[in-house]
């Protein structure tokens, strides 16, 4: 069953949007969403290095060996990662600041290892880029979602700008640790609720 | 010596890599559900996260450093970790058959937790000596495996009790990471 280019672009954003329907990837989703610049600047990052690993890696497809792709995958990735941490140093430095160790760790997230091997192997450039395209957004989207969620509960502001008036006691529960864990599995539930699974 | 007591408690109790650092939920959500995959898990990751600690501390001050190489570095980490999980894999087949088939299938998925890249990142981000490096790769390998085979433990009982349908198996289990993360917020007041 073909699917057609917009198909594959869309099922990121809905259908298998991460990280609530492909549960992967959740350590830098938990880290950097206590507001919604960091999540947005996160998931723009992960984006980049999906699509320009995806790409790589459905070029590369038929010359890499299959007994030594996992390897081969995280070199690739692990190079664009470098070429992301630079820029970010370059251009957005308070960003590369705040996020810290979880751009260097953008290696080890499994979604971006994981579309290289489910989807990008299998695929030509153009499906894999849509594809690459599809699920980063959706996973920007995710982070955006819950870094308002706590920002608005847990700082009173939203990107940066106020939201309640100064009379606002901010529950600071939010934005730390058990706040991500608590706020992540209850947005999971919701979207259960209403996947209608 | 008594800094070294404050570190050991900080890597495992305050700063633990799972519940307060984020780092490693992958493994954490994954290998809970029993508590006999999670002593696998937290073994495996003890024994590699400490041996990819001090080489990794090792590359990144005597090659990295010297050669004005700094920005290879998370090119050059993964490296490290990933053929050393496969050297270890390879070693232990040969000669601890036993152990090696207590570890199972955890020793090639530790490639891709975050907590050991992570734990090699903040060691040499922290600018630790060797000997610390050493000592908090150990410590923050502990805590790990004391959030992850308390969780189980928890989760364990969860399954018995009857949960929502939409709340079941991962988004309970986050929520109850999150309290138990709570639980280990207290000790932030100890040192």
């Amino acid at each position: 069953m073909a699917k057609t280019l917009a198909q594959e672009f869309t099922k990121g954003l809905w259908e298998e949007i991460p990280p609530f329907r492909l549960v992967l990837g959740l350590c830098p989703v938990l880290a950097v969403t206590k507001s919604v610049a960091n999540g947005l600047g996160m998931g723009i990052a992960t984006t980049f290095v999906l699509v320009c690993s995806n790409l790589l890696v459905s070029l590369l497809r038929n010359v890499i060996p299959s007994k030594i792709r996992i390897a081969c995958y995280i070199i690739i990735i692990a190079t664009f990662v470098t070429v992301v941490e630079l820029l970010m140093q370059a251009f957005a430095y308070p960003l590369y600041l705040q996020l810290g160790i979880f751009i260097p760790l953008i290696v080890v997230n499994c979604i971006v290892l994981g579309r290289a091997e489910a989807f990008a192997s299998k695929h030509n450039p153009i499906y894999s880029i849509a594809d690459g395209l599809g699920i980063g957004i959706g996973f920007t989207l995710s982070l955006g979602a819950l870094g308002a969620v706590r920002e608005v509960l847990g700082e009173g502001t939203f990107y940066g700008m106020e939201v309640f008036g100064s009379s606002f006691e901010p529950f600071t529960f939010m934005v730390e640790a058990p706040g991500a864990f608590v706020c992540l599995g209850l947005m999971l539930c919701l979207m259960n609720l209403a996947g209608g699974r | 010596m008594g800094d070294i007591f404050v570190l050991i408690i900080s890597c495992i109790f305050i700063n633990n890599i799972v519940l307060a650092q984020y780092l490693g939920n992958c493994p954490f959500l994954g290998t809970s559900k029993k508590m006999e995959t999670a002593v696998g898990m937290a073994m495996a990751v003890l024994f590699v996260m400490v041996m990819a600690g001090v080489i990794t501390w090792v590359v990144n001050n005597y090659f990295l450093v010297t050669l004005g190489i700094k920005f290879l570095r998370t090119i050059a980490f993964i490296l490290v970790i990933a053929s050393l999980v496969q050297f270890v894999e390879m070693f232990l087949k040969k000669s601890i058959p036993a152990l090696y088939a207590g570890l199972g299938i955890f020793l090639p998925l530790i490639t891709t937790n975050c907590a050991v890249m992570g734990v090699c990142l903040i060691n040499v981000q922290e600018e630790y000596t060797f000997l610390q490096a050493l000592i908090a790769s150990i410590a923050y390998a502990l805590g790990f495996g004391l959030a992850l085979i308390l969780f189980a433990g928890v989760r364990e009982r969860v399954i018995l009790g009857r949960v929502p349908k939409p709340l079941q198996d991962t988004s309970i289990g986050l929520v109850t990471a999150g309290v138990i993360s709570l639980a280990f917020m207290a000790f932030k007041g100890m040192v």
